[in-house]
């Protein structure tokens, strides 16, 4: 009996070990396949020139401004209104029904689809406050689809600061406000900061809030103000596999933005990582 | 005026302010649901809603007649979620288990970062993908003129589903009492039929809440579907078809139809019963979540 139990441990934990080099397979192939042909087209000249020739030549600087400015956009507004939320929740909120229905709301609102946060864009920024489609319409959409992750990360890191760093200002007769601002900010922001900008680098790599809010097919010139459409990365790889009336010949360039796109998404990551690592050191002295 | 009493006022609008912000949540996912409701209304002034939501054509530039069903869209995006979630539970809850149970602690950290990043990659790179990596081997495996179909889609999205699924599974495995496990392995039985029978089950609720939190977004996914699956508007027989799901429906006709006309209104009404789909699939996640976490507490 024993060696037939022993026999089935071992073929059941050789299958779990597959799932997970099945995972990690996917991985390596899916960095392998757009690192070996992205890479080979990105030159400084891909990355600081505009497309030429209907797009089957140049470069994809346009696209790369682009996604900066919006994603600015998105931090302007999801960074403070999360962290304020976030504060509020974690500092003042009580356990109340309205608390309740504000943290079911935020959950749900993370799982609300990104294709109906670009509808939403299209009827509340571009057609009832009149933005047109432009950056501040397409920011907005992504701030707003940003807002419940930077709400939960930084509530995640208010809850790491003990409660003694309060209680301790308190005790001084500093306000509710005073030990927050003296005692809890400067302790959590790193964190904060860090879950926030995990939030954005996942706005900047979104396509679907975009399609109908500002971003554009083919714009060879960096847009000079909020109120201009705008060229962005992911769009343009889309455009570049799916829409372009050469799609082969323009296949390169789709790889290489791939690459720039996955590289750019985890140097925000990174940022991410050192702000973090940074700030905990500052304060530790 | 006293300052005790300016101070108390100061507090008092401070946390007005922070409460505001709380409460913006709220009014967002409201904001969100009134206005999809509000653009979606005129729609039904003139397509009936069981038309709507039981015809399966949709055409609603046809010179002739002009139809907007959408079951058609409605089977494909539950074909293409069905399809991803087959493939992506057996193997996120198998790697779960592998992470909770089997795997030295230094395998677990190296692990869960090299998830993340799978979680990282936009949506859009994993469509390109789908495009030139999987859509040729699946045309060649399966002998079809192409491999833009639903299986494709399924193969992406659970690829996509895994991170939330490795990832919460591996937290309920882990919130198992230790005691659960001891009194098992206590009573003679192997670590693998103490992960199968007892924690697998004890940590049910919480693995089928990631399931479910999976399949949510699978439902929403747009880009990778939209890229992947081909967009053939026809009813779906099968995996191996062309489908035009409900995300990709509106990203592809939202683009050019005139605006604030029937055809406008009705790409609405199909964010609507997306919204309202994804919303329950969360909110159900949701409650078996925090019944469990109650449970533990």
């Amino acid at each position: 009996m024993t060696i037939f139990r022993k026999i089935a441990q071992f073929a059941g934990f050789m299958l779990l070990r597959i799932c997970l080099y099945m995972v990690l397979a996917i991985l390596f192939v899916f960095l392998y396949d757009i690192v070996s042909k992205g890479g080979s087209v990105i030159s400084w000249e891909f990355l600081s020139q505009a497309p030429r020739r209907g797009m089957t030549e140049g470069g994809i600087f346009p696209a790369i401004m682009g996604t900066f400015f919006v994603t600015v956009m998105t931090a302007v507004l999801a960074i403070p209104l999360g962290m304020f939320a976030a504060i509020y929740l974690n500092e003042y909120a009580s356990q109340t029904r309205l608390t309740r229905l504000i943290r079911l709301s935020i959950r749900n609102l993370s799982g609300v689809p990104s294709i109906v946060y670009g509808l939403f864009g299209v009827i509340l920024f571009v057609n009832m406050l009149r933005f047109g489609t432009s950056i501040l319409s397409a920011g907005l959409t992504l701030g707003l689809m940003t807002l419940p992750w930077t709400i939960t990360a930084s509530e995640e890191a208010l809850k790491t600061i003990p409660n003694s760093y309060r209680e301790g200002a308190l005790a001084l007769g500093a306000t509710k406000w005073q030990a927050i601002r003296t005692n809890v900010l400067p302790y959590a922001v790193p964190g904060m900061l860090t879950g926030t900008v995990l939030g954005l680098a996942r706005a900047a790599g979104e396509t679907a809030p975009i399609l109908f809010t500002g971003a554009a097919f083919f714009l060879p010139i960096l847009p000079r103000s909020l109120s201009d459409q705008f060229m962005a990365l992911p769009y343009h790889l889309y455009i570049m596999s799916t829409q372009h009336h050469a799609i082969q010949q323009v296949r390169p360039i789709a790889y290489g933005t791939a690459l720039v796109l996955i590289a750019l998404v985890w140097g925000l990551n990174m940022t991410a990582i050192i702000i973090r690592y940074r700030l905990r050191r500052k304060w530790r002295r | 005026m006293n300052p005790r009493i300016l101070r108390n006022l100061r507090e008092s609008a401070i946390r007005a302010f922070f409460f505001a912000n709380g409460v913006l949540a709220v009014i967002a996912l409201l904001g969100i649901f009134g206005i999809l409701l509000y653009t979606a209304v005129p729609a039904f002034r003139e397509i009936p809603i069981d038309e709507f939501l039981f015809k399966k054509n949709w055409d609603p530039t046809s010179p002739e007649k002009v139809e907007y069903g959408i079951l058609s869209q409605i089977v494909s995006t539950l074909l293409v979620t069905f399809g991803a979630l087959l493939l992506a539970v057996p193997i996120g809850v198998g790697v779960a288990a592998y992470l909770s149970d089997v795997a030295h602690w230094r395998v677990r950290e190296i692990i869960k970062p090299i998830v993340e990043i799978l979680a990282g990659i936009p949506s859009v790179v994993v469509g390109f993908l789908g495009i030139v990596l999987f859509s040729p081997v699946l045309a060649s495996l399966f002998g079809t003129s192409h491999g833009l179909n639903a299986l494709n889609g399924s193969v992406l999205l659970a690829i996509m589903a895994l991170p939330t699924i490795i990832s919460i599974s591996e937290d309920s495995l882990n919130a198992v009492p230790a005691a659960y496990s001891e009194a098992s392995l206590a009573l003679g039985a192997t670590r693998w039929q103490t992960l199968l029978r007892v924690k697998i089950p004890a940590a049910l609720s919480g693995i089928m809440a990631a399931c479910m939190l999976g399949m949510g977004r699978a439902i929403g996914e747009t880009m990778t579907v939209l890229m992947a699956t081909g967009n053939a508007r026809a009813f779906p027989t099968g995996l191996l078809q062309s489908v035009r799901t409900m995300t990709a429906n509106i990203a592809i006709e939202l683009g050019e139809v005139p605006y604030f006309t029937t055809h406008y209104y009705s790409l609405f009404a199909v964010g609507l019963v997306l919204f309202i789909m994804t919303f329950a699939v969360n909110l159900a996640a949701d409650v078996i979540l925090n019944k469990y976490q109650e449970r533990e507490q």
